[in-house]
């Protein structure tokens, strides 16, 4: 394990901001750190990375203190912020030159800058790019480091659909090498492209952790898309499952979706003049699984 | 010694990117010098107004780049959290500050290169023997305002950090000697300000610079209090992000 939390506190005053949280992130994996703004996730990042001490319990990234052993801890990680960090009038090539050089890694200016797509954008300043082009920017400072652990703290915050898949791409492709990456995001749907495994914040504690795939398909659902209209407590007794409607006109059905229940809801939708719009019996995405295990707990 | 050198560097590419800063260290004390140099409107004490006015100057500029620029620099670099990624690079925080401050020297040799040659050519007449303690002042001079722009750039947010300085500024660069002799100030204020390191570094420039006879001793004693305990307490206090 690359990163280990034990027990982790940290509060600001008389504020608990993470509260007895423990998880680890695998070697090589992608490790996302969900839950809504103010859960704790910048927190946790920031004593992993050894900017901030906490209230009590124990973090080892590579199996150091990352305060104690912060300035050997730099030479192996890489730390994207979650804003800033870059004077708004250096030009992009100086800075990642800079970084480069200060990591002596060997990689290359040109070819990261070209890697995070902003070869175009070389010769401007930080001022002047875009929110999206920032982050890249933020990312490639990150790289320069040519990291075995990666800390990610809301990468695609802000970024397009090119820059998403950008950064995506790279987060694969360190993890294909053998970096630990560990980002938090809110963008579940987004983490979810990428991670091998997630810890689930919500208030500050971590409400489930594990491989991703367990987590997603601990639980199934049916939903399906029908007319409006419908009285999903008439198709509830019909076919001795929970209905819900959970939009419009489209309904969630709370049991292992097995052939012999579409069969059932599609005879009680045949029967009662309803349409059959659309059917999904896919796993529930990582925000399904999120909101179920939050409900009622924020 | 590496990532000293590559920081030095990329410091001295910020401040050439930053006309404001530019203004500060060299434009402003040049038009001080070169206009009240010229205009005989202020008092000089018992010498010639450009013998009081080159070495004072040069002490504006020294607290100029050292104290207002460096200061106000890095509390907008807290703000930006640039100090906080560089953070999360091999470079210490002492290798930091000595690229910082060695950034801070490079600036002051090319304001004394320019004001000195402008004191020169306006009538500037150096004198003693005593001229290469002055180097040694600047070290001192240097690491006091480099010590106090610090402090308040480690404790206060950029914005009043940024005014707290220019105040500052204002208030050493007047009650400092440095264009307004002391002697024309109340006479109630006379021995307080010579505790001032304003003070002490006009005066020891003035001093060891002209080859005036002046005490060495009050205000080599201000400057050394100074230029240890300042950069002590920012060093202690500093806050990176």
């Amino acid at each position: 394990m690359s990163v280990v939390v034990e027990n982790l506190s940290v509060s600001y005053g008389d504020l608990v901001a993470v509260d007895n949280v423990s998880f680890e992130a695998p070697t090589g994996g992608v490790t996302v750190i969900l839950g809504p703004n103010g859960a704790g996730k910048t927190s946790t990042i920031e004593v992993c990375e050894g900017f901030r001490t906490a209230s009590s319990g124990s973090v080892r990234v590579l199996g150091l203190d990352p305060v104690s052993d912060h300035r050997a801890l730099t030479e192996r990680m890489g730390v994207m912020l979650q804003g800033g960090g870059v004077y708004p009038s250096a030009r992009v090539r100086d800075v990642v030159s800079h970084f480069c050089a200060l990591h002596n890694k060997g990689v290359n200016a040109a070819q990261l800058i070209e890697r995070v797509g902003l070869s175009n954008r070389s010769t401007g300043t930080w001022r002047k790019l875009s929110g999206g082009e920032q982050q890249r920017l933020s990312l490639a400072l990150a790289l320069a480091a040519d990291p075995e652990v990666i800390f990610l703290d809301e990468p695609t915050s802000g970024v397009d659909i090119d820059g998403r898949d950008i950064i995506a791409d790279i987060i694969r492709d360190l993890s294909a090498r053998g970096t630990t990456v560990v980002l938090a995001s809110h963008d579940m749907a987004e983490a979810e492209k990428v991670a091998t495994h997630a810890v689930l914040f919500t208030s500050g504690k971590v409400i489930a952790s594990g491989e991703i795939l367990a987590l997603l398909t601990s639980r199934k659902h049916l939903r399906f898309t029908s007319s409006a209209g419908l009285v999903p407590a008439e198709l509830a007794v019909s076919i001795n499952s929970p209905v819900v409607a959970i939009g419009d006109g489209v309904y969630e059905v709370a049991s292992e979706p097995t052939p012999q229940l579409m069969t059932r809801i599609s005879q009680w939708l045949a029967d009662n003049s309803h349409p059959l719009l659309g059917v999904d019996m896919g796993t529930e995405s990582l925000e399904d699984t999120y909101r179920r295990l939050t409900r009622g707990k924020q | 010694m590496r990532r000293i050198r590559i920081q030095l560097r990329a410091e001295l590419m910020l401040l050439a990117r930053n006309g404001e800063q530019l203004l500060l260290t060299l434009i402003i004390p040049v038009l001080l010098l070169g206009f009240f140099g010229s205009v005989d409107v202020l008092p000089s004490a018992d010498m010639k107004p450009i013998q009081f006015l080159t070495p004072g100057i040069l002490a504006i500029a020294i607290m100029s780049s050292s104290m207002v620029s460096l200061g106000i620099a890095t509390g907008f670099e807290r703000s930006y959290l640039v100090l906080k990624r560089l953070g999360a690079t091999p470079l210490t925080r002492n290798e930091l500050v000595i690229a910082k401050i060695l950034s801070v020297f490079i600036v002051e040799l090319v304001q004394a290169i320019v004001l000195l040659s402008l004191g020169l050519a306006l009538g500037w007449q150096p004198g003693g023997s005593t001229w290469p303690l002055a180097i040694l002042v600047v070290l001192f001079g240097t690491s006091a305002f480099a010590g106090i722009g610090l402090i308040l750039a480690g404790q206060l947010r950029a914005e009043i950090n940024l005014a707290a300085q220019n105040g500052l500024y204002l208030v050493l660069l007047l009650l400092g000697g440095m264009v307004i002799p002391r002697d024309s100030l109340p006479h109630f204020m006379g021995n307080a300000v010579r505790g001032l390191p304003s003070t002490a570094l006009a005066d020891l420039l003035r001093t060891t610079l002209n080859g005036d006879q002046a005490g060495l001793v009050v205000p080599c004693a201000v400057m050394a209090v100074w230029g240890i305990i300042a950069p002590a307490i920012a060093a202690r206090r500093f806050r990176w992000s």
